[in-house]
C-alpha cells in the first residue's frame, strides 16, 4: 500500500460532541447588589423582623465599641471589630434555624454572640485565658477561626455529614474578602457545589484585607461571580442593608435544606474601624471614603426605615440603646474580672489520655506550682 | 486445641481488611480521598470496599488534598470518623495547614469538646522506584506537631492491629504506611486477625546481647537483616521495632538499651533535625551511666529525596548498618 492509499483509508472521525454542563446564566449574580431598604420592596417587610433586626444591630454596635474600648485597657489582647458590618453578622446569626451550624472567622465574635452566646465566653479567645470559651456543640457555632478560609471546608464536611444521616442542617461560613484568595475558599467550594452540600458561604467584603483594597486581591467582576465557575448560584446583596441580607441569606438556607446545594453570597460593605487595634488604617485609606461609608451605615438606613413606617420613636430608640448599654455594662463588669486560670489544664485536652511523656512534664509544671506555693507562704 | 490457619498475606491486604472491619463494626466510619473508590486506591488498599459499603462511606474525592482532610474534620465534627488517604507522602503536603492547624489542635481548643477521630493515611518512605514527590519520608514534620499520635507498622499483623487501634482512637492519627513493605508477606491469620496493644508500645523484634537497633517502619526488614549477617561478626543484636512514634515507649526502648549498652537508631528520613536525634538524646538522657559508646544514627543523607536511580545509595542498608555497628566498640578520643 503507497503512502498516499494510507492517508486516503483514514477516515477522521469528529470528536465527541461537547456541550457546556448547565446554563451558566441562572447561576450569575445580578449586576448590582440586591437591596430592600430604600425601595419599594422595604414595604412588604415583616415589621417584626425590622424591629428584632434593628434591636440587635444596636445591641451590635454597642458591642464591637465595648470590646474595643476593653482592648484600650489591656482586658483584650486584640480586637477585630466589625463595627459597619453588623447588617451582615446579626442577619448571619438570625436566619440560621437551631439544628443549624455557623462558622465564623475572627472577625465573627458579633455573629456568634448574636447567635446566642455568652459575650465573655465569646471573647474567649481574644482575651486570652483559652483558645475558645464555649463548647462548640452547645450553640452549634465552630470555634472562631483565626487562618483564613480553613473553617470553609469544615463546614462542607459538616453540612455533607448531616445529609448523610439524614439530617435537614445547613451550614453556614463566613469569610472575609481577602479569605476568598485562599486554596481552602477554592477547595470548599468545590468540595460543597460536587456534593450538593447544604452549605452557605457568605463573604463580608469590607473592602480591605488588611490594607490590601479588593482591586489588588481579585481580578474577577464580583466575588459573587467566582460561584460560577463552580457551578453553584452567586449572589450580591447590599452587606448594610440587615433586611436584603436576611432576605439572601434566608434563601440560600431554605435552597440548602431543600437539597439545592450551596450559594455564594458576597455582601458588599466596608469596615469603618481599622483592622485592629494594632493597624493604623490611616496609611491605606482617605478619611473621605470613610465618610461616604458612614453615610450608608446599617443602623441609620434601618432606622430610618421604621421611623418613616412609624414603627419607632424616640422612645424605641432609647429602649434599644438603654438594652445594649446594660449588655455592655454586664460585659464590662465580667471582663474586669481576672479569669482564673489552672495551668495544670496545659496538659488536659492535647490527648484523649496524656502521653507518657506530657505526664512527665505535668509532673514537672506540678512540682514548680508547689514550689512557687511554698515560696509564697514563706 | 484449635489450630490457626496461618497463611500468606501481604501488608496491603491486611491494611484492607483493617478497613473493612472497622467500617462492618462501626457505621460511623467513612473511607475519603482520590482515587478510593472505583479504582480501590492506587495501592489498592481500599480495594473492594466502595462496593461493598457504598460511595456514601467510600467517597471519591475532588483531587484536593486540603479539602479532603478539611471536610474530614467538618464531619468528625458531627460524629464521623473519616479515614482519608492521602495518596503518596508528598502529596500530604497542601493538606499541613488543616492538619497542624485543625486537626491536631482542635481538642486542645475547645478544652476537650470537639475531638477529631481522625486518621490520615499517609504511604510514604522510598525503595519503590517513585520519581520525585513519590517517596518522602515525613515523619519528623508529624512528630513535631503535638496533638496527633504517629504510628508505623513493619508487619502484616501489626498493620491490621495498629490501623484497626487508629481508627478507634478518639483522637487523630496520622499512620504512614511503608509503601514497599505494601507486597511484603507474613504468615497471617485472615480469618481470626489479632488487634495489638494500646498505640504507643514498642516491641522488641529479635533479642541479642551486644547492641539495640532502634527502628520503626521500612527499615525494620533491614535492621533484621543486619542483624543476621552480624552474627558472623560475633555481634548479637538486638531490634526494636518502634511501632509508634508519637507516643514514644521510652520503657521498652530504655529497657532495651540498658540490657545491651550501645545503641543505633535507624531510619530513612533525614538525619539532622530528623526522628533519630530525639530518640538518641532520649536514650542518652535515660541510659547514660549504662552507655558504652554513644548512641549512633544510620539516617537517610540531609538530601531532598534522590531520583530512583540513586535512590539505593541514599537509604540505610545493612552494610551502612553494620559500619554504625562496627563503631560502637568505641573508645574515647585521646
Amino acid at each position: 500500500m503507497t503512502v498516499m492509499e494510507q492517508r486516503g483509508a483514514y477516515r477522521p472521525t469528529p470528536p465527541p460532541a461537547w456541550q457546556p454542563r448547565m446554563d451558566p446564566a441562572p447561576l450569575l449574580p445580578d449586576a448590582r447588589p440586591y437591596r430592600v431598604l430604600g425601595t419599594d420592596a422595604a414595604a412588604e417587610a415583616d415589621p417584626a423582623l425590622l424591629r428584632r433586626l434593628y434591636a440587635e444591630l444596636v445591641r451590635g454596635r454597642r458591642y464591637n465599641a465595648q470590646a474595643t474600648a476593653l482592648t484600650k485597657q489591656g482586658r483584650l489582647a486584640v480586637y477585630p471589630s466589625s463595627t459597619g458590618q453588623e447588617a451582615c453578622e446579626v442577619a448571619a446569626a438570625l436566619v440560621l434555624e437551631e439544628r443549624d451550624w455557623l462558622f465564623p472567622s475572627y472577625r465573627d465574635t458579633l455573629a456568634a454572640v448574636a447567635r446566642g452566646l455568652d459575650p465573655v465566653q465569646a471573647l474567649t479567645l481574644l482575651r486570652g485565658d483559652w483558645h475558645t470559651g464555649y463548647d462548640p456543640h452547645e450553640h452549634r457555632v465552630a470555634p472562631l477561626c483565626t487562618p483564613l478560609a480553613t473553617q470553609l471546608p469544615h463546614a462542607v464536611g459538616l453540612a455533607h455529614a448531616a445529609r448523610l444521616k439524614g439530617d435537614d442542617v445547613v451550614a453556614l461560613a463566613l469569610v472575609g474578602d481577602g479569605g476568598t484568595s485562599e486554596g481552602d475558599f477554592h477547595e470548599a467550594l468545590n468540595f460543597a457545589a460536587v456534593w450538593q452540600a447544604p452549605v452557605v458561604f457568605l463573604v463580608q467584603n469590607n473592602g480591605f484585607a488588611i490594607s490590601v483594597p479588593l482591586e489588588k486581591q481579585t481580578a474577577a467582576p464580583s466575588l459573587a461571580h467566582k460561584a460560577v465557575g463552580y457551578g453553584m448560584p452567586g449572589r450580591l446583596v447590599d452587606g448594610n442593608d440587615a433586611v436584603a441580607v436576611h432576605q439572601v441569606l434566608g434563601e440560600a438556607v431554605a435552597h440548602a435544606r431543600a437539597g439545592g446545594g450551596p450559594t455564594l453570597i458576597e455582601a458588599v460593605t466596608y469596615r469603618i474601624d481599622a483592622h485592629t487595634n494594632a493597624d493604623d488604617a490611616t496609611r491605606y485609606r482617605g478619611a473621605d471614603e470613610v465618610e461616604t461609608w458612614r453615610a450608608h451605615d446599617p443602623i441609620a438606613l434601618l432606622e430610618h426605615e421604621l421611623t418613616e413606617r412609624g414603627l419607632l420613636d424616640e422612645s424605641g430608640i432609647q429602649a434599644a440603646r438603654d438594652a445594649a448599654e446594660t449588655m455592655a455594662a454586664d460585659l464590662r463588669e465580667r471582663m474586669n474580672q481576672d479569669p482564673s486560670l489552672d495551668p495544670m489544664d496545659l496538659f488536659a485536652h492535647v490527648y484523649a489520655e496524656p502521653t507518657p511523656q506530657l505526664r512527665e512534664q505535668e509532673a514537672l509544671l506540678r512540682a514548680e506550682l508547689a514550689a512557687e506555693q511554698e515560696g509564697a507562704h514563706r | 486445641m484449635t489450630t490457626v490457619a496461618l497463611k500468606p498475606a501481604t501488608m496491603a491486604q491486611a491494611l484492607t481488611r483493617a478497613l473493612r472491619d472497622a467500617m462492618a463494626a462501626d457505621p460511623t466510619v467513612h473511607v475519603m480521598g482520590e482515587d478510593v473508590g472505583t479504582l480501590g486506591g492506587v495501592f489498592r488498599v481500599t480495594d473492594g470496599l466502595a462496593k461493598e459499603f457504598g460511595e456514601d462511606r467510600v467517597t471519591d474525592t475532588p483531587l484536593a488534598e486540603a479539602g479532603i482532610l478539611g471536610t474530614a474534620v467538618g464531619m468528625a465534627m458531627y460524629g464521623l470518623r473519616p479515614v482519608v488517604e492521602m495518596q503518596f507522602d508528598a502529596f500530604a503536603y497542601p493538606a499541613f495547614e488543616q492538619l497542624i492547624s485543625h486537626v491536631a489542635r482542635m481538642r486542645n481548643r475547645t478544652r476537650g469538646t470537639m475531638p477529631l477521630p481522625i486518621t490520615v493515611r499517609v504511604p510514604y518512605g522510598g525503595g519503590i522506584g517513585g520519581v520525585e514527590h513519590h517517596s518522602d519520608s515525613s515523619e519528623a514534620y508529624y512528630m513535631a506537631t503535638p496533638g496527633l499520635h504517629v504510628v508505623t507498622p513493619a508487619t502484616v499483623a501489626d498493620a491490621y492491629g495498629l490501623l484497626r487501634a487508629a481508627i478507634a482512637s478518639d483522637d487523630p492519627v496520622v499512620f504512614l504506611e511503608p509503601k514497599r513493605l505494601y507486597w511484603s508477606k507474613d504468615s497471617w491469620n485472615p480469618e481470626e486477625p489479632q488487634t495489638v496493644e494500646p498505640i504507643g508500645r514498642a516491641v522488641v523484634r529479635r533479642t541479642g546481647r551486644s547492641a539495640t537497633l532502634i527502628t520503626y517502619g521500612p527499615s525494620v526488614p533491614v535492621c533484621l537483616e543486619a542483624a543476621e549477617a552480624a552474627t558472623a561478626e560475633g555481634w548479637d543484636l538486638e531490634v526494636v521495632d518502634l511501632r509508634s512514634l508519637v507516643p514514644f515507649d521510652d520503657e521498652t526502648v530504655a529497657a532495651s538499651v540498658r540490657r545491651t549498652g550501645r545503641a543505633v537508631v535507624v531510619h530513612e528520613s533525614g538525619g539532622y533535625g530528623g526522628p533519630g536525634g530525639e530518640i538518641a538524646a532520649r536514650v542518652t538522657e535515660r541510659c547514660f551511666h549504662h552507655l558504652e559508646a554513644p548512641v549512633l544514627r544510620v539516617a537517610g543523607f540531609d538530601i531532598p529525596y534522590p531520583p530512583p536511580m540513586l535512590e539505593r545509595h541514599h537509604l540505610p542498608g545493612v552494610d551502612r548498618i553494620l559500619d554504625a555497628v562496627g563503631r560502637l566498640q568505641w573508645e574515647a578520643e585521646s
